[in-house]
């Protein structure tokens, strides 16, 4: 029966984060348009009978099977294997990385007490963090594999860039595990559950907002969206490490990239803005301010928890949109100059507060 | 672990490390090492070793593989480079491997694996709490001095990378100076040449080409 409940939560969560991305696909092309004063894509129509223009149903449709039924091109002397391996290098620790991230608390069936999240796991944090790094292969290989110079330029600009990041978004997690004493992400969102000073719902941006700026400015560039797009950076790099992908291997990599964008609004929500708490409401019996039955509140924890996922990628989004591309020694100055140091030396405070604190019990 | 998530994952870990050693493209043969490594974490999460496994993937296949790969792929190592061309290498490359499989299959021999039927895990076994304990009262001792052989590494790889520097920037000086010496050699070589002109013009220099009056720019370094 363990069996069943894993495997129906871990279909769930990979159907969502699928969806998500697709979706997302649809919002950034509407986005960018009504951010840059545009109408955006317009031109997809069911057979020209639909009435009016369903744009996310047509678009999402027309969009794959698009790219779906292109030729699958791979440039001569390129390593075939390695060519076709290095997108789904790419999309497979994007699409995995949400399954520790917990989606509401635990619900009561038949007796049966069922965490919401797809792994319940000790190590939660480090997970994320070790599927984060795995993104890099998908990157590497697919310079290196398809035998030409831009590509290979691009994957190691976006190998480098993701290293860098990396540090600097460990170390703010860092200070976050020390704030909440745990790895387990459920752990640390039972832990925003309370109030601050009677009033502020008590989350992890209250507590660390430098950690969060940092982790949501790594998060996007180890997404690898403007303004660190320097990997793909199609003014000096054709395409970057994708410029000899098409159709349905381009697919996967586009999808990973809206993958990422789901993973680390996931993570950043998670976090530092209470995963599923919704603010002032609480089950019977815990002294929040307003108390629900069971069932209705994790209704409204599942909706919470959407909302704020959506919302931060919505404003990955609107940071893609806005701002303009980093040139490559300010990208590399403002990872290892700028966050880094900046990010350490909140990691000390922080440890140097709650030893203080706890001395002081 | 049941029996039948052992042996295809087994297998796979198992065809990682063959293609190590059997891949002939050196990119190829670090993927194949990337796929063993995962396969231990996995058998790690298998053991309840949760916090190992995630370690195991942050650091070996997260951090040295992608090191390998850079630089297998900076370098651009062709297939089978070197190797074959010197049986040497080869035959000492084949002892040490002899050596290490001897040492290993000793030490699994000379070893006993306790019995683990029946034995049940306490509900704390393997979660971090557990091992930072144990990490920080029992071994500290390893714990640190393994803290301290990193930073000596880290302090050493910056010195020796900052010399190479220094090198090259004393390098470039010397080549800019050298650059300069040239130029001035040649303004002078055109001096000559210009006065030798005048001289052809007014016509009394002896005739001699202008191949002889560049000659000593070429020789001059």
């Amino acid at each position: 029966m363990d069996w069943v409940i894993g495997g129906i939560k871990s279909l769930a969560v990979l159907f969502m984060v699928l969806n998500v991305s697709a979706f997302l696909l649809w919002i950034e092309r509407k986005g960018s348009a009504l951010i840059q004063n545009r109408i955006g894509a317009n031109r997809a129509n069911l057979l020209g009978v639909m009435p009016f223009n369903l744009g996310f149903v047509n678009t999402l449709m027309a969009d794959p099977l698009k790219l779906f039924t292109k030729e699958d091109f791979v440039p001569d002397k390129a390593d075939r294997l390695v060519h076709s391996l290095a997108p789904f290098l790419s999309l497979f620790p994007a699409v995995i990385t949400f399954a520790a991230i917990p989606f509401g608390d635990t619900i009561e069936i038949g007796g049966r007490v069922i965490e919401l999240q797809a792994v319940s796991l000790d190590v939660g944090v480090l997970y994320i963090s070790a599927m984060v790094s795995m993104g890099v292969y998908g990157v590497v290989l697919s310079g290196w594999a398809s035998n030409n110079r831009w590509a290979l330029l691009g994957s190691i600009r976006g190998s480098a860039q993701m290293i860098s990041y990396e540090l600097a978004m460990g170390i703010s997690i860092v200070s976050m595990i020390l704030l909440y004493g745990t790895l387990d992400l459920q752990e640390m969102v039972r832990a925003q559950g309370g109030l601050l000073f009677g009033f502020l719902p008590a989350w992890g941006v209250f507590y660390q907002p430098i950690a969060f700026i940092i982790l949501l400015v790594a998060g996007i560039a180890e997404s690898k969206r403007v303004p660190f797009d320097l990997p793909e950076a199609e003014s000096e790099l054709i395409a970057g490490y994708y410029t000899e992908y098409s159709g349905g291997k381009q697919a996967a990599f586009m999808l990973s990239d809206f993958a990422e964008i789901v993973m680390v609004s996931g993570l950043v929500t998670t976090l530092f803005f209470g995963g599923w708490q919704v603010p002032y409401l609480g089950k019977e019996g815990s002294g929040s301010p307003i108390e629900l039955g069971s069932l209705l509140l994790t209704v409204l924890q599942l909706g919470a928890f959407t909302i704020k996922v959506l919302f931060f990628c919505w404003l990955q989004i609107l940071v893609r949109w806005t701002v303009p591309r980093f040139r490559y020694d300010q990208l590399m100055s403002l990872g290892w100059k700028a966050m880094m140091p900046i990010a350490l030396v909140n990691m000390f405070l922080t440890a140097l507060v709650i030893l203080l604190v706890e001395q002081s019990r | 672990m049941s029996a039948f998530l052992f042996y295809p994952l087994a297998a796979c870990a198992l065809a990682g490390a063959l293609g190590v050693v059997l891949a002939r493209n050196p990119v190829r043969s670090a993927l194949s090492l990337v796929v063993t490594l995962f396969f231990l974490a996995v058998f790690y999460v298998f053991l309840q070793a949760h916090l190992v496994a995630a370690l195991q993937i942050i650091v070996y296949a997260g951090a040295v593989m992608v090191l390998f790969l850079f630089v297998i792929t900076l370098l651009n190592l062709e297939s089978d480079s070197g190797v074959r061309e010197r049986p040497a290498l080869a035959a000492a490359g084949f002892l040490a491997g002899a050596v290490v499989a001897i040492l290993l299959a000793k030490g699994l021999l000379d070893s006993t694996v306790p019995d683990a039927r029946g034995v049940t895990l306490g509900e704390t076994f393997g979660t971090t709490k557990v091992l930072a304990r144990q990490l920080f009262s029992e071994y500290l001792v390893a714990f640190e001095l393994t803290s301290i052989l990193l930073l000596v590494a880290v302090v050493g790889a910056v010195v020796l990378a900052k010399r190479t520097v220094e090198e090259g920037e004393r390098d470039e000086a010397r080549t800019m100076a050298a650059a300069e010496a040239e130029t001035e050699a040649a303004h002078r070589v055109i001096a000559a040449h210009e006065a030798a002109h005048d001289h052809l013009d007014h016509g009394h220099a002896p005739h001699s080409g202008p191949g002889h009056v560049h000659a000593p720019a070429g020789g001059h370094h």
